[in-house]
């Protein structure tokens, strides 16, 4: 693999940062869209070396978060069940359902694995042909297509065992819908590169017209980031509202055809709940009808299972730049990364569990930056 | 002296960081109001209500035991001080060091044990059976003492060929005489189909504690410098590019190895070493981590000075791993005074075990129980005690 320090470097950074910080006048907020971005921010510690003005709003582009607890539920109950090996990435195995996870279930018999690939799962099928074989299609419009091919795979190959949980949703109206909400003060959006790659830049231009709001295609690794923001907060500064790729090395305007292709052949699109905000219309993929005898939900007469769950935890404001971590009552009290509320005080790209890090680190009397290291 | 850290100094950071103060999550009031009106959303549907997010909390209260209970991680520290301390009730116990201290007859010991449960049993670069003596062996380096005997006990799964254990215990047998121990007494059970996954090996070890060496956590103080031993991650690539299938263009060795050579010429340096660990599971992150609480101190990693390989860089860049939690079986990390520090590194690099030595940073006075890291790009960042096992990352 290649060109991973290249687009680590500090000098070049040093060097955006600069032109940033040169044409920054006022105060903006900017969400980047995906949990990868966010990843990497918290990972290199970017949103510390950036303007005081700006603002990074950490957005629900999380997919393991978005994922609402009813299909949770649903995976938990089909996992459980004997004759069925149930197959996932890795980090969806912690996410709770009511009352418990994937790893329990396992711990309870299951047969629950890990896979890299979802074509591994298909492979396990095909190994396993007394088993029922289900794979948990989740994600964005990234994982998508790969999920898609297994279906497409089965069908071609005669596969009968294997089976597909679909939970996809995608983010073009989830931006809308962001940007839809009344108190949003969303200023620009640095749009998810790796959905970007499969989808293209086509659904955007509608977007920036009608809330005129900068979009600005942006990828991973934090010279990606910097010129994402470098060329979002320029846009700002003039006031100008465009569709801009700033990640043209992965993406192209049109997409990846045949990735849409199949996507547009396996799935088709439906109204998706998302975990703790509810209903988006039209921001999900299902199985299309003529593909249903590989529907999990189907097969295994899951489609009864409803959840709610207690609104006990105000992530979703904090998602939305509305309410700061520690401005939450439960924030440090009943709610720590030891003891999380929400998914924003789980992982290390949670808003809430780098504030609750970060502050405890400001709150020494000493802050990092004054120690003998630097 | 030279600045034997080669670190950037208090008052000289390394380039012009914006000041970070304890507010870093800084929405300035009236943002909103730059922005343009925003047009009526078109659809009829209702608003999605973002008050009620409550997404992914891991569930901590958990009636049976799961896979992250053996992770190295909270969840493991969590079973060891809520059962088995209070249960044991000992006052050895109670340090929970990777090995027990002890005073017998006179002697100072290290006394220690470990399970070995890897799957595959073979993987490149190393076997089950040289774990099983390395790991224990390292566990008494860690405390700077030299191994002298192990146990072993052997739990076999019926139908595993006898070739299969004749290759471990060959490899256990070759292991042991490297690092200069004796397989001194042993046991062997055997257990149902399906009851184990080919062999299980236990060893425990003792040793002696050398006059004047008093190595263990508590010891870390501000000043001291952080040293590693050289490229860290390799074990758990290794045994993960295996177990999964993974190929990444180059075959990942694991760095298996005992260390009590490279700590005896480490102390041959100094008596003074403070603190010495091995990052197995949980990686460094876990190690500094325990160190950090041990001691009630802050650590504060150079994370570009981090010995990272090309291979496991990419590898973790793949599964969306952090080298930094990744495992090391041949791999110990020092916290030396300021003083020494040039010449341990300097010995260490001498001793095929340390060529690849350097120095990643610093114990501190601030934030006391934290592991900070100092990112390339100037920022910092918290390098938390992981959970459980690593998940790989969906995006």
């Amino acid at each position: 693999m290649k060109y991973i320090e290249e687009f680590q470097d500090p000098a070049l950074a040093r060097g955006l940062l600069d032109q940033i910080h040169a044409t920054v006048t006022r105060p903006w907020a900017l969400m980047e869209v995906c949990g990868g971005q966010t990843h990497s921010i918290i990972r290199h510690g970017i949103d510390q070396l950036l303007p005081d003005q700006i603002e990074l709003i950490h957005g629900p582009g999380c997919p393991v978060c978005v994922t609402p607890l009813e299909v949770i539920d649903k995976a938990l109950e089909i996992a459980s069940r004997p004759g069925v090996i149930f197959c996932s990435f890795g980090d969806m195995l912690r996410v709770p359902g009511t009352g418990r996870d994937l790893f329990q279930v396992r711990s309870e018999g299951g047969d629950v694995r890990v896979v890299y690939s979802p074509l591994d799962a298909l492979r396990i099928a095909q190994e396993n042909p007394q088993s029922e074989v289900v794979f948990f299609g989740i994600g964005f419009e990234t994982t998508a297509p790969p999920n898609a091919m297994t279906v497409h795979q089965a069908k071609r190959l005669g596969i009968r065992n294997f089976s597909l949980l679909v939970s996809h949703v995608r983010v073009p109206p989830a931006i809308e819908a962001i940007m839809g909400s009344p108190d949003c003060r969303v200023d620009a959006f640095l749009a998810a590169g790796h959905v970007c790659s499969v989808m293209g830049t086509e659904e955007y231009p509608e977007l920036t017209d009608r809330f005129r709001v900068p979009i600005v295609v942006t990828g991973f690794e934090p010279l990606d980031i910097l010129e994402g923001v470098r060329r979002a907060v320029t846009q700002l500064e003039r006031g100008e509202h465009t569709v801009d790729n700033a990640y043209a090395r992965a993406v192209r305007p049109e997409g990846n055809p045949a990735a849409k292709a199949m996507l547009a052949d396996i799935f088709e699109v439906t109204d998706r709940s998302w975990r703790g905000i509810g209903v988006i219309p039209r921001s999900g993929w299902r199985l299309a009808e003529r593909y249903r005898e590989f529907d999990a939900e189907h097969r295994f007469s899951v489609e009864g299972i409803t959840t709610l769950e207690p609104a006990e935890c105000r992530s979703g404001e904090v998602l939305q730049g509305l309410l700061k971590p520690h401005e939450c009552e439960a924030f440090g009290t009943t709610c720590t990364p030891r003891n999380p509320l929400g998914a924003t005080m789980v992982s290390s790209e949670g808003a809430c569990a780098a504030y609750y890090l970060y502050r405890r680190l400001g709150g020494t009397p000493a802050p990092v930056e004054a120690s003998p290291v630097g | 002296m030279a600045d034997i850290t080669g670190l950037p100094r208090t008052g000289a950071p390394a380039g012009p960081v914006p000041a970070q103060t304890s507010e870093p999550v800084r929405p300035p009031a009236g943002a909103a109001a730059s922005r343009p009106a925003a047009a009526p959303a078109d659809t009829a549907a209702p608003a999605p209500d973002f008050s009620g997010w409550t997404c992914p909390a891991p569930l901590r209260d958990l009636p049976r035991i799961v896979m992250g209970h053996g992770g190295g991680g909270a969840l493991s520290a969590e079973l060891v001080e809520h059962i088995f301390a209070p249960a044991f009730g000992g006052r050895t116990l109670s340090a929970l060091g990777d090995s027990a201290h002890l005073e017998l007859g006179g002697a100072r010991l290290a006394f220690s044990t470990d399970s070995f449960v890897v799957r595959p049993l073979f993987f490149p670069g190393g076997s089950i059976g040289d774990l099983a003596v390395n790991g224990t062996v390292n566990d008494l380096a860690m405390s700077g003492a030299r191994a002298a005997y192990l146990s072993c006990g052997f739990i076999l799964e019926e139908g595993v060929s006898v070739a299969t254990v004749a290759r471990v215990a060959h490899a256990l047998g070759d292991a042991a005489r490297t690092a200069g121990v004796e397989v001194a007494t042993g046991d062997t059970k055997v257990v149902e189909t399906g009851h184990g996954d080919g062999i299980y090996i236990n060893t425990a070890g003792i040793g002696l504690i050398p006059d004047g060496v008093d190595i263990r956590p508590e010891r870390a103080v501000p000043g001291d410098v952080v040293i590693v031993s050289g490229p860290i991650g390799q074990h758990g690539v290794a045994i993960l590019s295996v177990r999964e299938g993974l190929e990444f263009g180059v075959e990942i060795q694991s760095d298996c190895a005992a260390l009590g050579g490279l700590v005896r010429t480490m102390l041959d340096v100094t008596k003074d070493v403070h603190v010495l660990r091995d990052p197995t599971r949980g990686g460094m992150a876990a190690a500094l981590n325990e160190i950090a609480k041990a001691a009630s101190v802050g650590v504060v990693l150079q994370e570009n000075r981090l010995p990272v390989p090309p291979e496991v860089a990419n590898a973790c860049a793949i599964l969306g791993l952090d080298p930094m939690y990744v495992a090391n079986e041949g791999k110990l990390v020092a916290f030396v005074p300021r003083e020494d520090a040039d010449a341990v590194l300097a010995a260490m690099r001498a001793h095929p075990l340390g060529s690849g030595a350097a120095i990643v940073g610093e114990c501190v006075a601030d934030h006391p129980g934290m592991v900070v890291a100092r990112t390339a790009l100037g920022g910092t960042r918290v390098v938390d005690l992981p959970l459980g096992e690593q998940l790989p990352r969906i995006c």
